[in-house]
């Protein structure tokens, strides 16, 4: 599905946020990237969709190389690969379903959006989405209305009316308390598990990143450090990641899930 | 350093010796500075006239009442063109300001090398002429009335708009316009779903405060020959009609007020 191999990215400052990276993440799988801020997450998946231009390396989504792709192809590319950003990143004095349309940008032409004359059909998967989520009853509502859990959930929907094939998500919980977290982060996992999405997750929250991701992989100054499943993140491999600290208690008892899933769609 | 110990006790005080010494030097700079350019322009002063001024204004202000209302009759017409070429004025500018504006800013520009320095240009040359300056050059080019005054505005204000404009735009939440991009839109989507949505309230904000300076400003534009009310001004003042002229003055007093209530009324609506 996705393959990086020996990814560089080095910024204008010299500071090398990427050192010859090499991953691989299979169709349908939901990985988990940890790792101490600054370690280069965020650059990782953005440099993924080239919102941040890679150094050197190559980067393939299916067989198509990225890295080498001109604009237009690049929109095309991108097209594939939907986004679900830290702060959610809606357009906030845009409503709800205009959020959500905007994910078919990449789609219709220019005059259409303007007018915002989408086709039928991407209306009809806007509103299925939005009941998905639980927000159809929102669809008029300003983006700047919403709660936090709210607002990432449209972002969802705008990432997945794309029809990706990819999901790249960008702590899309830490501006969340932490039930919504884990709300989002569920809703997130079961959408993957539903269209068969792969998807890669940046995530602070270890105990998140252990519950929700059937892999998980580690990311110190610009180098994977561990890659493996949730369970086998020992103290030491913690220690490895961010550095030394007590872990035992941040780890988790792999038993936790499933007790609040029946109210958790809406809030 | 300005901590020093005296036995056993720390003693703080804001400034050392040597930086309170040049604080005084400064002062001391300043105030010989302007005892300078007093004595300049006292040398260069008539006092005679200055001591007699109570008298002379008291003489005028007794010319000026009653203000001549009969003459109302003559001036709403000029009062309705000063407020069509303020308007029509700040249209044209705002228009022109749009594009302009994102040629300036400084993540919209096409070019940071040849188009950004242009549109700066044209902001800077706009500002830096007053419409005055404007209005004296437009009527000789096209000939006095209301055109020229609104063309004045216009290019008065283009530059005002565009700045500020432009300054919003380079302030705008970057994360919005990544996720539009994200979705594969095109540079012009992106612009219309990214970056206008941020910078509308702004821009409406900046149209209708730089409408109410306009108001004031096309008030005077008829001394020089550009339409409004400032025509009637200058009549009055070479006839040495007192009263017509506090009459004028009275409109347009009244007229800014009412402006100024308008663009309070607006903007609060907007924000």
């Amino acid at each position: 599905m996705l393959r990086l191999v020996d990814l560089v990215k080095q910024y204008k400052t010299g500071d090398k946020a990427l050192k010859h990276v090499n991953l691989e993440v299979p169709n349908g799988q939901v990985m988990a990237l940890i790792g101490p801020s600054g370690a280069g997450k965020s650059t990782l998946i953005r440099c993924v969709n080239r919102l941040v231009e890679p150094t050197s390396g190559k980067i393939y989504l299916g067989d198509k190389e990225l890295t080498s792709l001109s604009q237009g192809a690049l929109r095309k590319a991108r097209r594939r690969m939907g986004m679900i950003f830290q702060e959610y990143a809606l357009v906030e004095r845009l409503t709800v379903m205009e959020n959500v349309l905007s994910g078919r940008l990449g789609y219709v032409p220019f005059w259409r959006s303007y007018f915002r004359k989408f086709p039928q059909s991407d209306i009809d998967e806007a509103f299925r989405l939005l009941a998905r989520v639980g927000l159809d009853h929102m669809v008029d509502k300003r983006a700047d209305e919403l709660s936090g859990g709210q607002r990432q959930r449209v972002g969802i929907c705008r990432a997945l009316i794309q029809n990706p094939e990819l999901l790249l998500v960008d702590e899309p919980t830490a501006s969340l308390d932490p039930k919504t977290s884990r709300q989002i982060m569920r809703l997130i996992c079961e959408l993957c598990k539903e269209r068969g999405l792969a998807a890669i997750i940046n995530i602070h929250d270890v105990l998140l990143a252990q519950m929700f991701a059937e892999r998980i992989v580690g990311l110190q100054l610009g180098e994977i450090v561990y890659d493996g499943p949730p369970d086998g993140l020992s103290p030491d491999v913690l220690t490895q990641i961010y550095g030394e600290e007590d872990w035992e208690a941040t780890i988790a008892k792999v038993e936790d899930e499933d007790d609040e899933d029946e109210e958790a769609a809406v809030p | 350093m300005p901590v020093t110990e005296t036995a056993g006790t720390r003693l703080w005080k804001r400034r050392d010796r040597k930086a309170q010494l040049t604080v005084w030097a400064i002062q001391l700079g300043c105030l010989m500075v302007f005892s300078y350019c007093w004595s300049l322009v006292s040398e260069k002063t008539i006092w005679e006239f200055v001591y007699d001024a109570p008298t002379q204004a008291g003489d005028m202000a007794s010319r000026m009442v009653p203000p001549a209302w009969d003459y109302m009759d003559k001036l709403w017409l000029a009062v309705w063109d000063t407020i069509n070429i303020a308007t029509l004025g700040t249209l044209m500018a705002v228009v022109l300001a749009f594009p302009i504006a994102f040629l300036a800013a400084r993540n919209t520009t096409p070019s940071k090398v040849f188009i950004r320095p242009i549109a700066l240009f044209i902001i800077v040359s706009s500002r830096s002429i007053n419409s005055l300056l404007w209005a004296l050059m437009l009527v000789t080019i096209i000939g006095p009335g209301v055109l020229a005054g609104v063309l004045a505005i216009g290019f008065r204000s283009i530059g005002f708009c565009a700045k500020l404009l432009y300054e919003a735009i380079e302030e705008i939440d970057v994360s919005q316009v990544e996720a539009v991009t994200a979705t594969g839109a095109t540079g012009p989507q992106i612009l219309h779903y990214g970056i206008v949505p941020q910078i509308l309230p702004a821009f409406a904000g900046i149209s209708v405060f730089r409408w109410d300076i306009n108001i004031r400003e096309s008030t005077v534009l008829g001394l020089v020959g550009a339409g409004g009310i400032g025509l009637q001004l200058s009549a009055s003042i070479n006839n040495v009609a007192w009263t017509q002229v506090s009459l004028i003055l009275l409109v347009v007093l009244g007229t800014v007020i009412v402006s100024e209530w308008v663009s309070a009324k607006v903007r609060h609506a907007i924000i």
